[in-house]
């Protein structure tokens, strides 16, 4: 019987907490008082997945048919997949994408339907590489569809291939890929790795277009998102709302499959970063020591490329299907079934220690944009009800924050951090001069249609992620990080974690209530 | 840091078990001591040579030249050949090696030793030194132990014999003391004989609390096989034992004639000896008080070194 997750209240006798620091980690010694959230431990996978698949394809939720009774000869099948951004990291084969889409395609091929067609739902973010794409679709689907050409990549900047279906009642553009549109059937895949994902969001903004993303990717909506995670209180989730139904009253037909994955989220030879410290065994003491010595002394290249090498063990945990709104509701319970636990209070200093990856940087760099983006975009906003830290409180994040990006992948993030940082990091004011030209510049636009780059607008949402926070946020200080890029990035460098807590002193006043986040694996914060 | 210091702190890290955090419950240990010492190697045949060879060729000896053993009544067990139980009073260390070392050759190689799980069994270096050396199985002595009755149970099914002390620990101060009802229960519940031994003399040679051997003459005096009747519960059988016990130890003190006269009288001295103050129940015991210790190193000055 899997541990729920559960507040550790810090005494002297508490062993040091690890904490994730980039390609690394390190033990620090919180002061009494302190609490930790620890995630609950992973729930059983399901025993027989492909089973669970079969069935959920054939007992749809909500008003849809089964999933065979949709399917016809003559008709245009279109199957849409999550992206390379989930899950995190990267599952262990065969991934839970690969399993769904050959169970549907089973299905397809056995009512006769010729023209499947399957698109990678990217969105703004960058080309998947083929082996990205091998990995996530198997072998088997990736060589009967890939090399004909029936296995193709969103691409938000074709305006060909975008069909714009109107506008809400709020005036939102609502434009998706065209094949999509034009589909008598869209089956979605989808990974819900957080409650934030799926739902009406897969559609609406991982087949749509910059025309229809800056409505809800904006300023004001990431800050009236309170949080992401929270179905009830976030606009981002309302806007995507507004945008399916639209799609749905377009005529567009969706066949929603979602699916949950437990947080078994490291391999064994890493499996004591999931553990509580003082449940190490000799094992994991004598792996932490090897491989943290091992990973400080290697150099950050081949470390990256080490811990980005991690294929999570998860096992798949439910799934269901159909329409798109029933789906999701039960999805959402899934999730929270694994990742809730429940706070009591907010707290003064939050810390947390940032790992080597984000939803931005697989097979990449972090650079000090995604360093925020993950410290204040998402793991601030890993909570329901309330923030973590109170109003004008404090969050220390521990990452080396490198002034390094990667070139091909994120090349509009460089100029980002260069021009428009330099000049600003309030977001509204970075919205209103600058997202425009970034959005439109057809060098950035260039990049992402033919190599493997974000978006040239992508930093900018990034940027936006964070916003919530930096509004909610008396200080953010980044431990161990690169000076002039935490500098740069508006933030507080400290060399110590003691450092940290004592500059935090200066915002929240003296003893402080300090909170950490034991994660990843993640957690959702319930905090009452 | 240093480089010595550095490695020296990281061996600590992985040899030192963490510290717990005071409000988090430990969770139960799984014991691997104890009652729950697994000790079914040392019933695999490689192990059984290995202690046979010990027993016959150091221990038999040994005992031999330290207790001078004069064993009786084995005549009345030679009808016996599958397992049985067999129950003896108990005084001293050396009682379990020379029961063993005085079984017949057909049980002694054959017989696995019920000892104390909590004293024992405590440590695992302990536990694994006992199972091979007498071939030791923990038994909870003060409490009743699904555990150690299906392991006992278990073991009678295979073939083994058992040799318990149902006195449950040695005896203070020479007497013998309140049984405990478990040899008479397995016997019982197995349906096999169940054999009082009376050991006398191994007290003199190392009796509780003593920090040395002191070579003396014991004597080990085998009863007639108790078997458990249709219907009779494990108390009737254990009073049986205890009143076979107390006939055997009036025979070994004085002849079988007298003593089945005083059983048949129901005058049979009883083994826990008088109810009365300590030094009276030290000059009660049959051959009278332990004798002090005497002193190794010789005075000064010898007073018999300076008489004519």
């Amino acid at each position: 019987m899997p541990r729920p997750g559960f507040v550790l209240d810090v005494d002297r006798s508490t062993p040091p907490t690890l904490f994730w620091h980039g390609e690394g980690y390190r033990l620090e010694q919180l002061p009494p008082g302190s609490r930790v959230i620890y995630p609950p431990e992973p729930l059983a996978g399901l025993p027989d997945p492909d089973a669970a698949i079969r069935h959920a394809l054939r007992n749809p939720l909500g008003d849809s048919a089964p999933l065979p009774d949709l399917l016809r000869p003559g008709m245009r099948l279109t199957i849409c997949f999550d992206d390379v951004s989930l899950p995190l990291p990267p599952m262990k084969g065969p991934d839970v994408r690969q399993r769904v889409i050959e169970a549907v395609l089973d299905v397809a091929a056995e009512k006769g339907v010729d023209d499947v067609q399957l698109v990678a739902a990217l969105a703004l973010h960058r080309r998947m590489t083929d082996d990205e794409l091998r990995h996530a679709l198997g072998d088997r689907v990736f060589d009967a569809f890939a090399p004909n050409g029936l296995l193709t990549q969103h691409d938000a900047e074709d305006p060909d291939n975008l069909t714009f279906l109107g506008q809400t009642e709020q005036g939102e553009d609502v434009e998706i890929n065209k094949r999509a549109a034009t589909s008598d059937l869209i089956v979605y895949v989808n990974i819900n790795l957080v409650a934030m994902d799926g739902g009406h969001k897969s559609v609406a903004t991982g087949l749509s277009s910059y025309r229809s993303l800056r409505h809800h990717h904006n300023v004001r909506t990431m800050q009236h998102s309170r949080s992401f995670m929270d179905q009830h209180r976030s606009e981002l989730h309302s806007s995507n709302w507004r945008m399916g139904k639209l799609i749905a009253a377009s005529g567009v037909k969706v066949f929603q499959i979602e699916t949950t994955l437990n947080n078994r989220t490291f391999p064994d030879q890493f499996s004591f970063l999931s553990k509580r410290e003082w449940e190490w065994s000799a094992k994991d003491r004598a792996l932490f020591a090897a491989s943290s010595k091992a990973l400080d002394r290697t150099p950050t290249r081949l470390s990256r490329q080490i811990l980005h090498g991690i294929r999570s063990p998860y096992d798949l945990t439910s799934v269901q299907a159909g329409e798109v709104e029933a789906v999701h509701a039960q999805t959402t319970e899934h999730v929270y079934r694994q990742q809730l636990v429940e706070v009591s209070g907010q707290t003064d200093v939050l810390t947390m220690g940032l790992p080597y990856i984000c939803p931005y940087n697989v097979n990449s760099v972090m650079n000090p944009i995604l360093v925020m983006c993950l410290g204040l975009g998402y793991f601030f906003n890993l909570y329901r009800g309330k923030p973590l830290v109170r109003e004008g409180g404090a969050v220390i994040m521990s990452h080396p924050t490198p002034w390094e990006f990667h070139p091909v992948h994120h090349p509009s993030y460089i100029d980002f951090f260069d021009e428009v940082l330099a000049d600003t990091t309030d977001p509204l004011e970075i919205e209103k001069t600058y997202e425009e030209r970034y959005a439109t510049d057809p060098w950035y636009v260039h990049l992402y249609r033919t190599t493997n780059a974000y978006h040239g607008v992508h930093p900018f949402y990034m940027w936006y992620w964070g916003a919530h926070a930096m509004q909610h946020l008396g200080a953010v200080i980044i431990v161990g990080g690169d000076p002039k890029a935490v500098r740069r990035l508006g933030f507080k460098p400290a060399s110590t974690l003691r450092d940290a807590l004592e500059m935090a002193e200066d915002v929240v006043g003296r003893d402080p209530s300090i909170t950490h986040v034991h994660t990843p694996p993640l957690l959702l914060a319930d905090v009452r | 840091m240093s480089a010595p210091k550095s490695l020296w702190r990281t061996v600590r890290t992985v040899v030192r078990e963490p510290t717990w955090p005071t409000s988090v419950p430990r969770p139960p240990v799984e014991r691997r001591t104890g009652v729950d010492f697994d000790t079914d190697w040392s019933r695999r045949y490689g192990v059984r040579l290995a202690r046979a060879v010990v027993l016959d060729g150091v221990t038999r000896p040994l005992l031999h030249a330290v207790a001078s053993p004069d064993i009786r009544g084995l005549d009345r067990i030679e009808q016996l050949h599958g397992p049985a139980v067999f129950a003896a009073n108990h005084a001293s260390h050396v009682d379990t090696p020379l029961l063993l070392a005085s079984l017949p050759p057909r049980f002694r190689h054959r017989a696995a030793v019920g000892a104390g799980a909590d004293y024992f069994f405590d440590k695992r270096w302990k536990g694994a030194l006992w199972a091979f050396a007498i071939n030791a199985v923990p038994i909870e002595r003060n409490r009743p132990s699904p555990r150690s009755v299906r392991l006992a149970g278990s073991l009678i099914a295979d073939g083994w014999s058992l040799l318990i002390f149902p006195e449950g620990s040695r005896s203070p101060d020479g007497w013998g003391q309140p049984h405990h009802p478990g040899p008479a229960y397995l016997a019982a519940r197995a349906g096999v004989p169940l054999v009082p031994v009376h050991l006398e003399g191994t007290r003199r040679i190392l009796g509780k609390g003593a920090n040395r051997v002191r070579p003396g003459r014991t004597t080990i005096t085998f009863g007639a096989p108790l078997y458990p009747e249709t219907d009779e519960d494990a108390r009737a059988l254990a009073a049986r034992l205890e009143a076979a016990l107390a006939v055997l130890a009036d025979e070994q003190s004085s002849d079988w004639w007298s003593a089945r006269k005083r059983a048949a009288a129901g005058t049979t001295p009883a083994l826990t000896g008088p109810a009365a103050p300590a030094w009276r129940r030290a000059w009660a015991l049959p051959n009278g008080p332990r004798r002090r210790s005497p002193s190794t190193a010789r005075p000064w000055p010898h007073l018999s070194d300076w008489r004519t």
